[in-house]
């Protein structure tokens, strides 16, 4: 519940400073996703570094959708996906779809995931992050007409669960600070 | 006078929410119908992506030319952290490493004064038969600033500059051997698809049989070689050559080695250091062999130059 749900009252407009500021604060989290994602794609001649992009992308979706759904909505989601096929090299509509997908699930488990310590959250996003995999290897190979090898997808969810705590620790710390639009 | 504020308990009163005034039930049903409906966007996506496959590349060279000077700034801080690291643990094995380098500096006199030998008889022997030798061909160096791969695929990208002059099916060699070649071309960026991408073909010759077989990327680091004739199997450690077979390559650049695998299927170690890719040449051999459709568009304009 808001903040200003609590102490219900007729306050007056807020000023432009602040709702620029509330503006940023709900354009936060899409924003550090887009921006870890291009980061990914960075040449820091890391072995197998492709794999960094859907491990960041997906973290971020499924962090923010969980925990903040009101700034991740599923148009956002939609253009996050877009981005993702196309700095990904996968075929059009690939990533879009394992996001949104993700997207539903998080909103969907969202009460049941919210009382649980971070290990089971942890658990979840780790069906999610091998479900994401598979499902993009599945794709690609159909819309590729080929088989593709499943190594990388295999490698690309488990790196996805092995970044996904070292990532929650700056996503907390940014929902409980700049990401809080009550705060603004 | 009554102040300026909404009536309802929200701080802060959106722009949408009072221009379009929606009942509360109708509101929710339209955030509950975003999700299936954007799903289904993502199948017309995909069905979009597989009928108009330029559009896809075009969107994704676009993409890239607007973030590879992004990359090309961020290369040098990243490449001298990585020097450093590697210089700190290079520290430690310094003497083995010398002494390595000297013994092979030794081998490597012996076979120069061989190479210098060969050529000298080679030129000798080309001016007798009257050979007619091979155009020079042209070459542009562009810098690699990302990986264009993916998880499935295995590419490089290209800062190209902007007015340049490379074409779809050019090939690129870095300063040991064959790399791959260029198949999609931003306003200043290329994407190289490498040797050993999954889709990659390439016609080759091993060097001591003479005998033709076909490079089969794995998007493993090692391709492997197919179709080779009965009678000459690749021997272990024996050079692959490209062959000009089908125009798509001009002969004899270095692709590798043979090497067979545990489970005894011939591949090739590229002789290109496809891992880490700094630099490459785009070499323009003239070759029109194998190219794809849409560059079969832009033929004609070639014939004039």
């Amino acid at each position: 519940m808001a903040r200003s749900d609590q102490t219900p009252g007729i306050r007056p407009r807020a000023t432009l400073g602040r709702r620029l500021d509330i503006a940023a604060r709900h354009a936060f989290p899409a924003g550090c996703t887009v921006v870890l994602m291009l980061l990914a794609g960075a040449p820091f001649g890391i072995a197998d570094q492709a794999a960094l992009l859907p491990a960041v992308t997906l973290a971020g979706v499924y962090f923010w959708s969980l925990h903040r759904p009101a700034a991740m909505p599923p148009p956002v989601v939609f253009v996050i996906g877009v981005l993702f096929d196309l700095l990904g090299y996968l075929p059009l509509g690939v990533g879009v779809l394992s996001l949104l997908i993700v997207h539903g699930v998080a909103l969907r488990w969202r009460s049941a995931l919210m009382r649980q310590g971070f290990l089971l959250g942890w658990l979840a996003f780790g069906g999610v992050a091998v479900g994401a995999a598979l499902l993009g290897w599945v794709l690609t190979a159909l819309l590729s007409f080929r088989l593709l090898p499943v190594g990388p997808a295999l490698f690309q969810a488990v790196l996805t669960i092995a970044l996904y705590p070292a990532l929650v620790v700056v996503f907390v710390r940014a929902h409980r600070t700049i990401a809080d639009p009550e705060l603004a | 006078m009554l102040p300026r504020v909404p009536l309802y308990f929200d701080p802060q009163p959106t722009v949408d929410r009072r221009v379009i005034r929606l009942s509360i039930q109708a509101r929710q049903a339209l955030a509950k119908l975003t999700l299936p409906v954007l799903i289904g966007l993502a199948f017309g996506l995909m069905l979009l992506g597989k009928a108009d496959t330029l559009l896809a590349e075009r969107a994704r060279m676009a993409l890239a030319d607007a973030l590879a000077p992004i990359y090309a700034t961020l290369a040098p801080p990243v490449a001298a952290l990585r020097d450093t690291i590697g210089g700190a643990t290079g520290l430690w094995d310094i003497r083995a490493e010398n002494a390595r380098l000297r013994d092979e500096n030794e081998q490597l006199r012996q076979w120069q004064s061989i190479a210098l030998a060969l050529d000298a008889e080679n030129g000798r022997l080309k001016a007798n038969l009257r050979w007619i030798p091979d155009a020079a061909p042209t070459y542009v160096t562009a810098r690699v600033v990302a990986d264009a791969g993916g998880v499935y695929a295995k590419a490089v990208l290209l800062s190209v500059g902007p007015n340049h002059a490379i074409r779809k099916g050019q090939i690129a060699l870095d300063e040991r051997g064959l790399v791959g070649r260029i198949t999609e071309l931003g306003a200043r960026t290329a994407r190289v698809l490498l040797i050993t991408d999954l889709n990659s073909r390439i016609p080759v010759i091993l060097e001591n049989s003479r005998a033709h077989a076909i490079l089969v990327g794995t998007n493993g680091p090692r391709p492997r070689l197919l179709y080779w004739p009965e009678g000459s199997t690749p021997l272990e450690g024996e050079r692959v050559v490209t062959s000009a077979e089908a125009g798509a390559f001009p002969a004899n650049l270095p692709v590798g080695t043979v090497h067979f695998s545990s489970a005894k299927v011939p591949e090739v170690v590229p002789a290109a250091l496809l891992e880490r890719l700094e630099v490459v040449r785009i070499f323009d051999y003239g070759l029109a062999g194998i190219v794809s459709p849409d560059a079969l568009a832009r033929l004609p304009e070639r014939r004039d130059r």
